[in-house]
């Protein structure tokens, strides 16, 4: 007999329905691998890596933003400078709650256009509360409002940073400028360090940042404002690569009102050391024990 | 190697955090020396200094301004202010909302081409910021020690200039107190999208 053998039929079935599942069972697998080069899948810890293939990472790193939103962007590892330890101030007295900041930090780093993303939220406060749960941060009329004060909350890059030690792959870390950093290429976006901020300061990119290349900032580093990939955490890194170059954050030159001082804490002559040796400062949350790097203080 | 640095190296390894980097050169930028030449610091130059508002406007409706010597320098060239404005009404335009100052507490009265300090001494107009430092001299402090007024380029001056604000630029001299603004760049955060079973309380 030529018919094929009910075994073989069974046979074939079996094997087709097989291969269908297993296609079907690694589709999350592929469609997630469509977007990472075998380069980046293997691709070691930022710590990891030598300066050649550091180098080759930033070259990748370029030539996909290249490819994919069409701008000519220059990468860079910028590290801490030998004797810079680095520390913000923020005057609530006059701050105005204008939201420039916000503005400037969603341009300079790279932030998804359509959320209008940024690393600084303003709460709008009642004056002689401190409670945050009461702040407002959708307000929508002339500033500052009677009665009302300001405060502009970014990531306070703790020196005992709860987020630090929740990661369970290390991809994020306290840096020797005082700045925590993630490496978004290691993140693996579980949003631990989220859940663990008390300051609300991390961000998750939800879908992947969407900027018309003209508005996309060239002047770029690994570790800050290089345009982060799908999935992963993102913070505040104080312009590390604006101020490990001697500049001062984009935040700070925005404001209006001078609220803003930035600067180098080991230095006895700096601006940054006089508002905390002469002003009444404070620090939020100081009872959990974070240990930030960024204070408030008020005039009077 | 002592025990204690030993026990250190050890206790670091087992707890898995805080390693240092393969290549120990990568971890610090370029040094920069203490003894590099300082960069400058420059006040901005208020364009409105030293020039009066008129009551005639250009095409967007700005008032044209006139620099103080037109009327009151050496040679006055009163030709601009043909009628019908009177020379005396010139100054009208001018809303005068700073405490209880009137024009000659800063503006010389013989000289109006300079301003005058309290017990005064004439100072020029370019050096207003003395003038304001008189009875502000707790802001001045705080600016000169770079914590009131905006500035823009580099916290560290061994690598390069700041630029600063002038007083008057935030500061209108005649009516100083800092105007309201809208806020711009209003969070969209998805937790922030008003539903009708969550309906938006503000959120922080």
């Amino acid at each position: 007999m030529d018919d094929p053998s009910r075994r073989t039929l069974m046979k074939a079935g079996g094997a087709t329905l097989g291969a269908a599942a297993f296609a079907r069972a690694m589709a999350p697998i592929t469609e997630w691998a469509a977007d990472l080069s075998v380069d980046e899948f293997l691709q070691r810890h930022y710590k990891e890596l030598t300066r050649d293939e550091m180098d080759a990472v930033l070259r990748r790193i370029e030539a996909k933003t290249k490819e994919e939103y069409g701008a000519d962007v220059h990468v860079e590892d910028v590290r801490p400078t030998p004797g810079v330890q680095f520390a913000y101030a923020l005057n609530l007295s006059v701050c105005i709650g204008c939201r420039r900041c916000a503005k400037a930090c969603h341009e300079e780093n790279n932030h998804d256009r359509a959320t209008n993303n940024s690393y600084i939220r303003v709460l709008e406060m009642s004056n002689g509360s401190l409670n945050l749960e009461h702040g407002t941060v959708t307000y929508d009329h002339e500033v500052p409002a009677p009665g009302k004060f300001y405060m502009p909350v970014q990531c306070h890059q703790c020196d005992n940073a709860p987020c630090v030690k929740v990661c369970p792959v290390e991809a994020t870390w306290k840096e020797s400028d005082g700045i925590v950093v993630v490496d978004y290429d290691w993140c693996i976006g579980c949003r631990y360090c989220e859940a663990a901020c008390p300051y609300h300061a991390r961000r998750f990119n939800w879908t992947k940042p969407e900027i018309p290349a003209e508005e996309i900032n060239p002047e770029q580093a690994y570790l800050s404002n290089r345009i982060r990939p799908q999935g992963v955490m993102e913070k505040c890194t104080f312009c590390l690569h604006r101020t490990r170059k001697g500049r001062l954050p984009a935040c700070l030159e925005a404001c209006p009102t001078g609220a803003r001082v930035f600067g180098n804490l080991a230095d006895p002559d700096s601006e940054i050391r006089w508002v905390l040796e002469n002003k009444r400062v404070f620090v939020l949350k100081e009872d959990l024990g974070t240990q930030p790097r960024f204070f408030y203080f008020f005039d009077q | 190697m002592t025990r204690l640095t030993a026990t250190a190296a050890l206790l670091a390894m087992l707890s898995g955090c805080d390693h240092g980097f393969r290549d120990p050169s990568r971890e610090f930028g370029p040094e920069v020396s203490d003894d590099a030449p300082m960069h400058r610091v420059e006040i901005h130059h208020p364009t409105t200094l030293g020039v009066a508002d008129t009551p005639v406007t250009d095409a967007a409706g700005r008032p044209i301004g006139v620099a103080c010597e037109t009327c009151h320098g050496p040679t006055p060239d009163l030709s601009w202010a043909a009628s019908p404005e009177r020379p005396e009404s010139f100054h009208e335009a001018v809303d005068l909302r700073h405490g209880t100052l009137n024009c000659n507490t800063c503006h010389d009265s013989e000289d109006r081409t300079q301003l005058h300090l309290a017990d005064g001494a004439l100072l020029d107009i370019e050096d207003a910021m003395t003038l304001c430092a008189q009875c502000h001299g707790v802001q001045f402090r705080d600016y000169r020690r770079g914590s009131h007024g905006g500035m823009n380029g580099y916290w560290d001056l061994r690598r390069g200039p700041r630029d600063r604000n002038h007083c008057v630029d935030c500061h209108a001299p005649h009516t100083p107190a800092y105007e309201p603004v809208l806020p711009v760049h209003p969070p969209r955060d998805r937790y922030l999208e008003t539903t009708e079973a969550h309906p938006a309380e503000g959120g922080h």
